[in-house]
């Protein structure tokens, strides 16, 4: 069981940036993995088609928390149409590379971002599509 | 601070057991099967070392094979046992749900050869009973094998009476008794133990050796074939140093038994009762009444156990959890499902295994830690509270 994190993996473990959760979020989503019971959920705040703000929990292992960390930090500021685009790949090129064994945390994570700005664009089509007067209204309903 | 508390994957050895190897690493270097002078010394300290584990065992020093480990016993006693004594009548193999994996695959292995192998489910505290046993056992089965200590729970299994099922029945028993020195009194008489298998790393010995106990007026099969020693049960150049610190160090493991089992269950119970103290939501895995006094596996709720192990392993701390995502298999521990812990929890648990160097000051330290750890980890979980 080689399990020889990286120095990066490890600081983003001991030391994760994003965590906890945004209140009245713009867009999230929880993923789960059914092999090895990881659970993310990702809480994203949008202004101007940007990602003003993201954070993330988990319950998982050490290079959960590291991937989840690590994404965050990469796509906050990025517009919804980049972070979109952002891949597994970056994230593992990122942490300097992780044991194969966990390589799926990567892919988890990035699901899960996804995920959240699926959420996102959902609750923004259905903004888009309704009239301008009845966003106040909207914005209450987000909340949940 | 370094604390080394996973003694149940493997101990340190201890420098009385490697000074009476040295010689047989330098000047003592004679292969024990070559007739000369040198060789044939080398072979009566051979006979020497199984002479001393019989003792130990209360067995015949003839019925002691030295293997590389107890994998390597483990797989020579199933497969050799179940090969050697396959007939019309008797085609079946029975092991319990709480057995390493080296007994798992190869009671798998021989599934494909055309046996029968059935596994005796454990209990909720994490028992092997003799009417689990009764329930599956017949007139064909060939072989029952139960582990004596649970490597991850550390529960112990009444051997005596699985022993006396198995023969009422016509079966062979055996025992991987890898994790029971020194805590249980092994007798292989007084137990009825046909087969048994030990390895000399978890008990302070050398790694690269174990035993396989064998009564010899029973059919076995060698798994490993060759130049013919151990009469020709197991081939392969004895490793005289790796046996003779085998069997010192079960010597010692024995002499010193009673100071050792009782400064291992003052330190077990004092971790329990300070991680009762500052941990919430925290369960122990097991019965804690049929438990070896050094072994601690504790359920911490909300968060996953490779994460508190690496956490403290940055501290100093090494201990061990058999849940996903600590090794290259993410499946969630198999002894810990078999004794019905929720989905839920399957994934939070961590293995304390205490030893013969562990102090009361590493104790207080691993739990100031482990408080630490946990407090911070459940921080951000997303779990809601069950």
């Amino acid at each position: 069981m080689a399990l020889n994190y990286t120095k990066k993996t490890l600081n983003n473990f001991l030391k994760p940036k994003n965590v906890g959760s945004i209140k009245k979020p713009d867009g999230y989503a929880q993923i789960g993995n059914m092999v090895c019971g990881d659970q993310l959920d990702f809480f994203l705040k949008v202004e101007k088609g940007k990602i003003k703000d993201v954070k993330f929990l988990s319950f998982g292992c050490a290079s959960n928390i590291a991937t989840a960390s690590i994404l965050t930090e990469k796509v906050k500021g990025m517009t919804i149409a980049a972070a979109k685009k952002y891949n597994w790949q970056q994230v593992v090129d990122e942490l300097g590379g992780l044991p194969q064994q966990k390589v799926h945390c990567s892919v988890m994570a990035v699901q899960g971002l996804k995920k959240a700005i699926d959420n996102y664009e959902k609750r923004e089509g259905k903004h888009k599509s309704e009239a301008k007067e009845v966003v106040v209204k909207k914005t209450k309903t987000i909340r949940r | 601070m370094q604390v080394y508390l996973d003694n149940a994957a493997t101990t340190r050895l201890d420098p009385r057991v490697l000074a009476k190897m040295k010689p047989y690493l330098t000047a003592k270097y004679a292969n024990a099967s070559s007739i000369h002078k040198p060789g044939q010394e080398a072979y009566l300290d051979l006979v020497k070392a199984k002479k001393t584990v019989a003792r130990l065992l209360n067995g015949d020093p003839d019925n002691v094979i030295f293997t590389s480990s107890a994998t390597e016993a483990n797989n020579f006693i199933i497969k050799g046992v179940a090969r050697a004594n396959r007939s019309d009548r008797k085609n079946k193999i029975i092991i319990s749900a709480l057995e390493h994996p080296c007994v798992r695959e190869s009671a798998h292995e021989l599934i494909a050869e055309g046996f029968r192998v059935e596994v005796i489910p454990a209990s909720p505290d994490g028992l092997i009973t003799p009417a689990a046993l009764s329930k599956i056992i017949d007139a064909e089965t060939i072989l029952v094998s139960v582990m004596a200590v649970n490597n991850e729970i550390g529960t112990i299994q009444d051997i005596k009476a699985l022993a006396a099922l198995a023969h009422k029945y016509g079966a062979y028993f055996h025992t991987d008794a890898v994790q029971a020195v020194p805590y249980l009194d092994l007798d292989i008489k007084k137990m009825g133990i046909d087969f048994l298998s030990l390895s000399a790393h978890k008990f302070y010995g050398p790694k690269g050796v174990g035993v396989a106990y064998i009564d010899r007026r029973k059919k076995v099969r060698p798994l490993i074939v060759g130049g013919g020693q151990e009469d020709g049960y197991r081939s392969g150049t004895y490793n005289l140093p790796g046996i003779m610190g085998l069997a010192f160090a079960l010597e010692l493991a024995y002499q010193e038994r009673k100071t050792y089992l009782k400064k291992v269950r003052i330190l077990r119970d004092y971790l329990l009762s300070k991680i009762k103290k500052e941990i919430p939501e925290i369960r122990v895995n097991g019965s804690l009444a049929r438990r070896v006094p050094a072994n601690l596996n504790v359920m911490f709720g909300y968060v996953e156990g490779e994460a508190i192990l690496i956490d403290l392993s940055q501290k100093g701390i090494y201990v061990s959890t058999g849940s996903a995502c600590s090794a290259t298999n993410l499946k969630a521990s198999y002894v810990l499902s078999a004794i019905g812990l929720e989905k839920h929890f399957l994934n939070s648990n961590i293995r304390f295994s205490l030893g013969r160097f562990n102090t009361k000051a590493e104790i207080d330290y691993t739990v100031k830690c482990l408080a630490q750890t946990i407090k911070r980890l459940r921080s951000f979980s997303p779990v809601e509270k069950i």
